[in-house]
């Protein structure tokens, strides 16, 4: 893979997005190195998603903005996004699982299709991500009979099945009954241990200030504040950072606008 | 309020009201049963609509080769109707104008058009080509005209299924590094064909109507599908049992076919 050591995994430079007239990105510098685990917080609307999807171009972001992952600048009308994405994993809100295809073939499918890896190989790397996420026994059920939570890893171990050095999170546990979360955010918490790169979007302030080595409090399409959890999330600088966090831990006592 | 709803003295109850409109319903249904009756000349009737001699000899004089045919020229077509259904689906979705524009006129222009009109324009076509040779006549023809009248539908059907399928299968494909091409064949296709399997078997169902319409193309008694068998038939035995006959076979098709639709829909929708 290219790119030097030390050298960053994520670089973006002055990063903008427009859907028509709604400026949500308004210039934003970030960067990942290798092995860290970023969580990026922030109100509904700021701007998060739009953010982790530009980072796989699932959103094209201005022309004049850069995105550079593992050293290539993905915001080039000519770069091959098809292998970029190759080593960028993401897990969405929603899972959107393959409802048609079993457990196993969702995540052999894109090994298969994409990787030409063969049909033993392809599901002995699926067994073994789906035995990292607790669902070995589960590989041959359909998405439609498993839990939200069993969902969600489903789709982490058809992520990790392409052999990621990065991957993206947005808001992995937010679709699901509270009794389910732990179950997601502990698969989480040990890929991260295993040293993966990855940025979460989350809502789950204990697993930001737990696992996160840093956290980025987004607002209004820009990077408000970022540093390490127990200053961002403990004890914040910014007012609308401290406003924020007030809400999102202490949601009974907010005053409704 | 509760006094207003129940006008004093005048009106019925709505229960009450319901029996009397159905008691009404079952009086006339007695009475045209009598009429049909006494007033039809059944003897008459069942000779010429249900004669046992002749429509035993209807199926054993070329029913079979007759439904055949029917199935054949049907199945093909639709085979064709599905490929150019689908990729003029495609074009419709595509990005490059043209194809957008090609794919609308061709499905306005053929589903507006009756079928027949087909069928006669693809039948004089060697009047302007001439030389031209229709591979596997007379099924080319007939399957190129049920393909053209089927894809005309089919694309329209095969556009909403691959729109309907949610936007987060593909976002999950281009997001394993999937192609856009990939994506479409290996998740999109795959899940808006269930989708489109009702609306598909209506379409299936239709063609096999259609497919009586090959005696336009002038057929030869060799190729004769189960409407054109069952009118010669008539015709020679002054008649209607060879034609009522031939119509059962239409349902020896069409039955089967919705019950197999019931039972992939009920198994998919399990797998949901
Ligand atoms: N596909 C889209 N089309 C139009 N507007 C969008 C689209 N996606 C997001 N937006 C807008 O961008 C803004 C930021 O959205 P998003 O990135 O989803 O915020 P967050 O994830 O922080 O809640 C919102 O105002 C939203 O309405
Ligand atoms: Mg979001």
């Amino acid at each position: 893979m290219p790119g030097l050591p030390g050298e960053p995994i994520v670089r973006i430079r002055d990063l903008h997005k427009s859907f028509g007239d709604n400026h949500v990105l308004r210039g934003i510098d970030f960067e990942v190195s290798q092995g860290e685990v970023v969580c990026v917080i922030g109100p509904s609307g700021s701007g998060k998603s739009t953010l982790l999807r530009c980072i796989n171009l699932l959103e094209q972001p201005h022309p004049d903005s850069s995105v550079v992952v593992h050293g290539v600048e993905l915001n080039d009308p000519d770069c091959d996004i098809d292998t970029a994405r190759r080593h960028i994993g993401m897990v969405f809100q929603q899972f959107n699982l393959f409802p048609h295809k079993s457990v196993l073939a969702n995540c052999t499918v894109a090994q298969e299709t994409v990787l030409g890896r063969r049909g033993s190989e392809a599901r002995e790397v699926a067994r073994m991500n789906l035995d990292r996420v607790g669902l070995s026994e589960k590989r041959d059920a359909v998405p439609a009979q498993l839990s939200g939570g069993q969902q969600q890893r489903v789709a982490i171990a058809r992520a990790l099945s392409m052999d990621p050095s990065l991957m993206l999170f947005d808001e992995p546990t937010s679709a699901l009954d509270p009794e389910l979360v732990g179950e997601v955010l502990t698969v989480m918490r040990r890929l991260a241990e295993d040293g993966m790169t990855m940025i979460v979007v989350t809502h789950e302030m204990a697993f930001a200030r737990e696992v996160a080595d840093r956290v980025v409090f987004m607002d209004g399409g820009v990077i408000v504040e970022q540093g390490r959890p127990d200053d961002v999330v403990g004890n914040p600088t910014e007012p609308r950072t401290r406003e924020f966090l007030q809400r999102v831990l202490d949601p009974t006592h907010v005053t409704p606008e | 309020m509760a006094v207003a709803t129940t006008a004093p003295g005048s009106r019925l109850s709505p229960r009450k009201r319901r029996q009397r409109i159905r008691l009404a319903q079952y009086a006339l249904l007695v009475a045209i049963a009598v009429i049909a009756a006494v007033g039809a000349n059944w003897g008459q009737i069942a000779h010429v609509f249900f004669d046992v001699g002749i429509a035993k000899s209807t199926v054993l004089h070329g029913l079979g080769a007759a439904l055949v045919h029917t199935i054949t020229y049907t199945a093909g077509g639709f085979v064709l109707g599905l490929l150019a259904g689908t990729l003029f689906a495609l074009m419709r979705l595509s990005d490059v104008l043209p194809y957008r524009w090609i794919a609308t006129v061709y499905i306005e222009f053929f589903r507006g058009l009756p079928t027949l009109v087909v069928f006669i324009a693809l039948s004089l076509l060697p009047l302007a080509f001439t030389g031209l040779v229709v591979p596997f006549d007379p099924y080319g023809t007939v399957w190129i005209a049920l393909g053209i009248v089927g894809s005309a539908y089919m694309a329209e059907t095969i556009r909403a299924g691959i729109q309907a399928v949610p936007r987060g299968q593909v976002e999950a494909a281009r997001s394993l590094g999937m192609t856009s091409g990939a994506a479409m064949r290996k998740v999109v296709l795959p899940q808006a064909f269930r989708i489109m399997i009702p609306p598909l078997t209506n379409e299936l169902i239709m063609l096999i109507k259609d497919s009586s319409l090959v005696y336009a193309i002038g057929l030869t008694v060799s190729g004769f599908e189960l409407t054109a068998f069952g009118k010669g038939m008539a015709n020679d035995s002054a008649n209607i049992t060879p034609l009522v006959v031939a119509g059962l076979g239409y349902l020896v098709i069409t039955l089967p076919l919705s019950w197999l639709v019931r039972r992939m829909e009920a198994s998919t929708a399990k797998g949901r």
